[in-house]
């Protein structure tokens, strides 16, 4: 048998891709159950106060209505607990909102009552006949007019070496005494995830004590152990199942009041109950980007070295749970600065609460760093790469130790060479096609390489598939796909004898999938899996050829029938006989990452290069060039990869140029709440992204030499756009997105 | 979404009678907007007319006007071969609306008729005038980024949201009716209306009145035309502000010149002065810039719209610009 060719770094296509193109995929909101019941939410319509009274009579007497719930008769969930008062959640965060608990409204839309009919139809018509009554409160959704009430985290008071404590090196605020300096404030407004798929479940009670969830999710176990606290359940009978997940970008990340309503629903009525939300329940009620105010001081010296940077941010979170995310992590590790000071803080509005959004809090503090980098640059006089390079760091400035790896200059040449830097001038405004001005602009990304902890499971089939098992969710990146490589390659089997199954919270322990953290962590797992497998392979087959007992596992070749051996034709053991052997060939290995780690800085880097066109007339911009570099470590699958840079890169579009959910804050209420006016990219306003990988393992983050690809292919994209912007045409947005009524 | 009858109408006047003995029935044709607002609770029809069986749909010549049919598809017109060489106008702005997806649905008489994007109309927990009378503008003091800048009341400063209503108002378009009192024509220019004190009437059509065809006259507007959309993303989204320009060129002289707006008032706005200060004028930069400036007075913004006021002429001087090349 010929060894088959290297499946790892190949552009293979999806495993799921004819599933999903046919359909054949399911989606949480697509299992149909027998005796399915519809559940539709009711909102408030205030955005703080109490429900003074909610008549539910007409909706109860609508056709096909099975129960109409409230907080008034909502079964209590035992371990459900009002927002903000969970002893079970630490208290520095709050905790999820649990619905129908209590008359207290936090936020506008908030669930007040949940209408569970027989047809989608009839719920959604009886919904409409829920009336509420309010005593409202004064509420405040606006964070530029309460950044005097910001406050540090509790994670932070608790814990001075939180990253979102404060943070010093050198002399507190020194920009300030700068020679040549800069300050400058910006702002991200409020984000919506908004992925294509929206947010589903269907609730099955299938014993009064047994309880199975068909859910959109990034975490079956995180859905699972959230939901067995809950209702006071063994973790072990909850399960959870996510098969498919139509994107999420962050919003599945936490458990959600949908979620908990749809679990109440189904254990009233007694029936499976499905719930989705609608496209304007999407804005409120599972989470978002928070609007984050930053401001930026750096000082540099006339040779263009940055002698201090101080960088402050106040991110929007809600009254009951405290968010906080990475907004400055980037600032204090990525350009040398003798002194550095940062400072995150938050404000509680009410509003739900948010969520991490692609390249979370990261993303929303490269936008400021990296304008910043630009807006120094300029006043230098200096190329915006080359202030760059004469910052760069070798080593880590924050923890004073190595990187596991850098080839951030790699991607700063191939994204330079590729966009045409060399056309950009120093000059704004220097270079037009007509009408349109044209810009060239770069923003650069980090994210932390993160690996967790993970357990696979592999098991031989009589007919000489493997299957695997893993209870990660593939959200869109492809990972069912990269796991299949990494298997192929590590059993020596083409792919379409390896069956991955995932999305599953029976399956063996994975965390959930986010922070750019599962090839690095479940796929050392699926390799480990892979191996343990084929030494049990070997010592089942010991027994009948004693050629295998003393065999080592490198040499155990699992060929079309039997197992064998590299070398050793005549020893022959088949699949139909290993199986059979009493335990069977199961495998369940935990994969963790090893001490070395702590030695290390590890971080995934990219730069983003664009050329933009800015219409002179009508303020419009174009992105004409687009270019993604990463260092991401070893890539697994160059097609998935490059997709999930294209796509993190169409992203950053969106948030430079568009995306932008609005609140009126008088009535506390979201303005935008559909697509037609919350826009995201389409075809048009993208350019066919280019990406370059760097493709050099890291020796530290795992034995496959992965670092992340997700988060970086969105950092440093919105400023790279509007740094090309102000290149074109001399004007500063530090106000995203960047509409054509902030250029004219 | 309210419970409701549907009723398929075979002939224009089943239709017509249908809706007019029944004020809480409404005609439906694409549905991509009534149905949409329906499902928001903004409209609720208890009868809907389906008027896609009528025979209404055609495109054809007669007495020198170009006669489409109101349930000519989007897509349909800006694909026709005599749409395109007469009107290119028309074909422009109706390709410059929503989707392909959504003009192979919708209808040139359901486009006249969409109603305004401004989001308190379509959030029945917010007060607004033209959705509930009485209840107050939530736009006036509100999140008035799209709001008009021409002709509003302090009881509406909405916008009507239609690209193909801007280039019919400057092609002197005429609307034909059927109604329980039998037929009408109404110029375009008078089919939309002013908010006043009545916003919830968008259009000076009677209760029970089925637009049937549009005219729109023949002219001397084939070549040098453009509609000039400025909106938040490349595709695919309402106007900022938008502008149809045409104008008849002889020997760099302007003869004869059309100029509307979209997205700065409650209808289609032309602008007739404008017009006017380009006719027997070079066609050059400068002069499209005087008629921009005239074109622009009494605009008056509110606290999110100011932009529409420096937008505004630059986006007439590109339209009448790019005509002029055309
Ligand atoms: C996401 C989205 C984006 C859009 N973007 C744009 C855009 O950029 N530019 C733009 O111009 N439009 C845009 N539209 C609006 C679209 O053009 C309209 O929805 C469409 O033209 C309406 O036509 P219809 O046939 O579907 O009307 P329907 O929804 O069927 O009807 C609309 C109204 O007209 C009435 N009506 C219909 N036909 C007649 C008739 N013959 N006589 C009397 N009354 C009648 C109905 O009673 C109803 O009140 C967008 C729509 C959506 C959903």
């Amino acid at each position: 048998m010929n060894a088959p060719e290297k499946k790892i770094g190949a552009p293979m296509n999806r495993v799921d891709g004819r599933q999903k193109v046919t359909g054949a995929a399911k989606y949480a909101a697509e299992y149909d159950l027998p005796n399915m019941a519809y559940a539709v939410l009711v909102g408030s319509t205030i955005a703080k106060g109490r429900l003074s009274s909610i008549d539910t009579k007409a909706a109860e007497r609508a056709p096909g209505v099975l129960a109409v719930i409230t907080h008034l008769n909502a079964p209590k969930a035992p371990g459900a607990k009002p927002a903000g008062k969970d002893p079970s959640q630490p208290q520095t965060v709050g905790s999820a909102l649990q619905v129908f608990l209590d008359d207290n409204i936090r936020f506008n839309d908030q669930p007040i009552a949940v209408v569970v009919a027989d047809t989608l139809e009839r719920a959604r018509f009886a919904a409409r006949l829920v009336k509420a009554q309010y005593a409202p409160e004064k509420h405040q959704t606006n964070l530029e007019a309460n950044k005097a009430n910001a406050f540090l985290p509790t994670q932070a008071k608790k814990n001075p070496k939180s990253g979102a404590a404060d943070y010093q090196r050198g002399q507190v605020d020194a920009y300030k005494t700068g020679a040549l300096k800069l300050e400058a404030e910006y702002v991200i407004p409020t984000e919506v995830h908004h992925p294509m798929e929206l947010q589903a479940i269907t609730a099955h009670w299938e014993a009064p004590d047994r309880l199975t969830l068909y859910d959109k999710t990034q975490g079956t176990m995180a859905t699972r152990r959230d939901f067995a606290r809950q209702w006071g359940l063994p973790e072990a009978n909850v399960k959870v199942i996510a098969t498919y997940v139509g994107g999420a970008f962050g919003n599945a990340l936490h458990s959600w009041p949908h979620e908990s309503a749809a679990i109440i629903a189904a254990k009233v009525v007694n029936r499976p109950v499905k719930l989705m939300l609608t496209r304007e329940q999407m804005f409120t009620m599972v989470g978002y980007r928070p609007y984050t105010w930053q401001k930026i001081g750096m000082s540099a010296t006339a040779d263009g070295k940055i002698t201090a940077i101080t960088h402050e941010s106040i991110g929007q979170t809600s009254t009951y749970e405290e968010f906080v995310e990475a907004t400055l992590g980037q600032t204090k590790m990525m350009y040398e600065s003798p002194n550095l000071t940062t400072r995150y803080r938050l404000a509680a509005l009410d509003v739900g609460s948010p969520i991490w959004m692609r390249g979370p809090g990261e993303a929303t503090g490269a936008f400021a760093l990296e304008s910043a980098m630009d807006e120094m640059a300029f006043l230098l006089n200096l190329d915006p790469l080359e202030f760059r390079l004469r910052n760069y760091t070798n080593q880590d400035p924050e923890k004073n130790r190595p990187w596991s790896s850098k080839f951030l200059k790699e991607c700063y040449q191939a994204g330079a060479e590729r966009v045409g830097w060399n056309k950009r001038q120093l000059k704004p405004g220097a270079l037009r096609d007509g009408e349109w001005l044209i810009g060239y602009g770069m923003g650069v990304g980090t994210f932390g390489a993160h690996r967790g902890s993970s357990k696979a499971s592999a098991q031989l089939l009589p007919n000489g598939t493997v299957l695997l098992q893993s209870a990660v969710t593939d959200i869109g990146p492809g990972t069912g796909t990269a796991m299949t490589q990494i298997a192929a390659d590590t059993l020596g089997l083409a792919p379409g004898r390896i069956r991955f199954e995932w999305g599953n919270s029976d399956f063996a322990q994975a965390p959930t999938q986010g922070g750019s953290a599962i090839v690095n962590t479940v796929g050392p797992a699926v390799q480990e899996a892979c191996l343990a497998l084929k030494d049990k392979l070997r010592e089942l087959a010991a027994g009948g050829n004693s050629a295998f007992a003393s065999a080592k596992k490198e040499d155990v070749v699992l060929a079309d029938t039997h197992l064998t051996l590299t070398g050793n034709p005549t020893a022959r053991a088949p699949y139909t006989d290993l199986v059979k052997q009493a335990g069977g060939t199961a495998v369940t290995v935990e994969s963790k990452p090893s001490g070395e780690g702590q030695k290390v800085s590890m971080y995934s880097f990219s730069v983003h290069f664009a050329e933009v066109r800015v219409h002179e007339l009508t303020g419009e911009v174009r992105v004409s060039k687009l270019i993604s570099c990463a260092d991401a470590g070893t890539i697994i699958n160059e097609k998935t990869a490059g997709n999930q840079m294209k796509g993190g890169a169409v992203g950053g579009i969106g948030m430079a140029l568009m995306e932008h959910a609005i609140i009126d804050d008088r009535f506390g209420r979201y303005v935008t709440k559909d697509l037609a006016d919350y826009h995201v990219p389409v075809h048009a306003d993208s350019p066919a992204v280019e990406v370059f990988f760097v493709n050099k393992p890291d020796p530290y983050v795992n034995q496959l030499g992965t670092k992340g690809i997700g988060e970086i292919a969105t950092i440093g994209v919105a400023p790279a756009i509007a740094n090309a912007v102000f290149n074109a045409t001399g004007k500063r947005v530090r106000e995203l997105p960047i509409t054509p009524d902030k250029l004219v | 979404m309210n419970q409701f009858q549907y009723v398929r109408a075979t002939k224009p006047q089943a239709a017509i009678e249908a809706v007019a003995k029944d004020p809480n029935a409404r005609f439906i044709a694409g549905g991509t907007n009534l149905v949409d607002l329906m499902k928001r609770g903004v409209m609720t029809p208890q009868k809907l007319v389906d008027i896609n069986r009528l025979d209404l749909r055609k495109i054809e010549r007669q007495n020198n006007a170009l006669r489409i049919g109101a349930l000519a598809l989007n897509s349909t017109v800006a694909d026709d071969r005599q749409v395109r060489e007469r009107h290119p106008l028309l074909a422009l702005a109706l390709n410059a609306g929503a989707s392909p997806q959504l003009r192979n649905m919708a209808t040139v008489g359901g486009n006249m008729l969409q109603r305004t994007r401004c989001p308190y109309f379509y959030d029945t927990a917010l007060p607004c005038n033209k959705r509930q009378p009485g209840s107050g503008c939530g736009a006036l003091e509100g999140i008035n980024r799209m709001h008009a800048i021409f002709g509003f009341s302090d009881k509406c400063i909405a916008v009507h949201p239609s690209d193909m209503s801007v280039a019919l108002v400057a092609l002197d378009a005429t609307v034909q009716v059927s109604g329980p009192k039998g037929n009408r024509s109404i110029p375009f220019a008078d089919f939309h209306r002013l908010p006043g004190d009545t916003p919830e009437k968008d259009t000076n059509l009677e209760p029970g009145e089925l637009i049937t065809a549009v005219d729109i006259p023949d002219g001397p507007f084939t070549k040098h035309v453009h509609y000039q959309k400025v909106r938040e993303r490349a595709s695919y989204a309402f106007a900022l502000l938008s502008v149809a320009a045409a104008l008849d060129i002889d020997n760099g002289t302007i003869k004869a010149a059309r100029l509307a707006m979209g997205g700065v008032a409650h209808k289609p706005w032309r602008l007739t002065a404008a017009e006017q200060a380009l006719i027997g004028k070079p066609a050059t930069e400068a002069i499209f810039r005087q008629a921009a400036t005239v074109a622009m007075q009494g605009a008056k913004a509110f606290k999110h719209n100011e932009y529409k006021l420096r937008l505004g002429p630059n986006i007439i001087v590109q339209a009448l610009k790019t005509a002029a090349a055309a």
